[in-house]
């Protein structure tokens, strides 16, 4: 989907906040709590990682530019907590209030389940692969000069708005991996052939306003693709 | 009234602390998070997981040429080799930087990010000014907004994390260092310097 969320390249955005070299990992209690959301969210069937990607999108835009990045991983739960019917907003309307007026309330125990504790170690040591094995013939190689799709789909996708339209050439080929344009938008991982692609900067942005000597590599899925051929432009 | 870190023009810290404890609350009670869970995550990247991991690996590129070749080939099977890897970085790709070639990450979807040699990405890695600028304007965002020029005649390459692959720099060894030990190495390599957004540390300043 066309949103705010895909950012590259927009201006007048200001500099970067980069009081960088002491910030802490969570600066808030709440962040550690919205952040360890995820794993478990995802763990209980909630979404996959492209679909968790595809909530966050799918903000009020004007809200996502201006909360806070683990407000954003909350609503990508609640998100998904709600479509599943596990929860109903007027209840967690409800619950907040109940919160903001006894802060110091305790949270619900439940921690004779060790299995979820188990699961996050798990995770944090395996991850979960994207590859995904496939009889598929990939059909560019490297050193391939091919063009980006200018499609606009509606839904989850990772053709980012910079690239779009753009001649790049393929710099690696990585195999079939999980494809986010089906498995963001709950229809299956459907692998496809991903590959790099290096633009140079002039192609992207123009000569006048490249910076001088210098290149952008970004990662594609086949169906992102169409060859050059070689003869065009000749 | 004190401004917090996370208050924004939308809701104090309050509000949000009020919220997400809300949810928690709610997916405690259908059985999806328990706080034993969430304790353990946030220790993991807060005391754990991080960039001393990356730079222990950074430190044996520096030192061991086979490494290094292996972790331009594959850095998820040559991280693994020092016992590092997992969640966001399961197919890992360090670059390498050069006297030519300067290579920055970036996320301009959302903000992935290598975890496991880096740990959790720093708030403005997340932020937007990062996101837009980077591949934009590379060279300006460097020189003014982190204080780290690139000369002209260094080709500037960004990495944009749109797919599972997780890209970091690997960047060039310092000057003088020849007489430093692996673990002197690796104190002097930075996060900002696996980001492509600064340099290690000189040899001879405090880590």
């Amino acid at each position: 989907m066309n949103g705010v969320f895909d950012l590259g390249g927009t201006d007048g955005l200001g500099k970067v906040d980069n009081d960088h070299m002491s910030e802490p990992v969570f600066r808030a209690d709440w962040e550690k709590r919205a952040f360890s959301m995820f794993a478990q969210s995802a763990r209980a069937g909630l979404f996959n990682v492209d679909q968790f990607r595809h909530g966050i999108e799918k903000m009020e835009p004007g809200e996502y530019l201006i909360s806070n990045y683990y407000e954003h991983w909350a609503h990508s739960v609640e998100h998904y907590a709600a479509a599943a019917g596990m929860l109903d907003p007027a209840e967690l309307e409800a619950r907040t209030t109940y919160y903001l007026e006894n802060p110091d309330a305790p949270l619900p125990q439940r921690e004779t389940d060790t299995e979820i504790v188990e699961f996050v170690d798990w995770a944090v040591t395996n991850g979960f692969p994207a590859h995904r094995e496939s009889d598929k013939v990939a059909q560019f190689s490297v050193g391939d000069e091919v063009v980006i799709s200018s499609e606009s789909p509606y839904g989850h996708t990772r053709r980012a708005r910079y690239i779009r339209g753009r001649r790049g050439v393929i710099s690696a080929a990585h195999g079939t991996y999980l494809y986010p344009d089906t498995a963001g938008n709950g229809l299956g991982d459907c692998p496809e052939h991903l590959y790099t692609v290096r633009f140079e900067a002039t192609e992207l942005w123009g000569a006048e306003y490249a910076d001088p000597n210098g290149a952008n590599y970004f990662d594609v899925w086949e169906p992102y693709l169409t060859l050059v051929p070689a003869t065009q432009g000749v | 009234m004190t401004v917090k870190p996370t208050d924004t023009a939308l809701r104090s810290q309050e509000e949000i602390t009020a919220r997400v404890k809300a949810l928690e609350a709610l997916l405690i009670e259908k059985g999806v998070m328990t706080t034993a869970a969430v304790d353990r995550l946030a220790e993991v990247y807060e005391n754990e997981v991080g960039p001393q991991l990356g730079a222990k690996v950074v430190a044996r590129a520096w030192t061991d040429p086979a490494f290094k070749e292996r972790l331009l080939a594959d850095a998820s099977a040559a991280c693994r080799e020092l016992g590092v890897g997992g969640l966001q970085g399961e197919e890992m790709v360090a670059v390498e930087n050069t006297d030519t070639v300067h290579h920055v990450i970036v996320c301009t979807l959302c903000s992935c990010y290598p975890w496991p040699v880096l740990g959790l990405p720093p708030n403005w890695y997340k932020a937007p000014p990062f996101r837009a600028r980077i591949v934009r304007e590379p060279r300006t965002v460097l020189a003014e907004d982190f204080d780290f020029p690139v000369p002209d005649s260094v080709e500037i390459r960004v990495w944009d994390s749109s797919s599972e692959l997780r890209y970091w720099v690997l960047p060039q060894r310092p000057a003088g260092s020849e007489h430093l030990s692996e673990d002197e190495l690796a104190a002097l390599v930075t996060r900002d310097s696996m980001i492509g957004v600064g340099a290690p540390r000189p040899v001879g300043a405090a880590a």
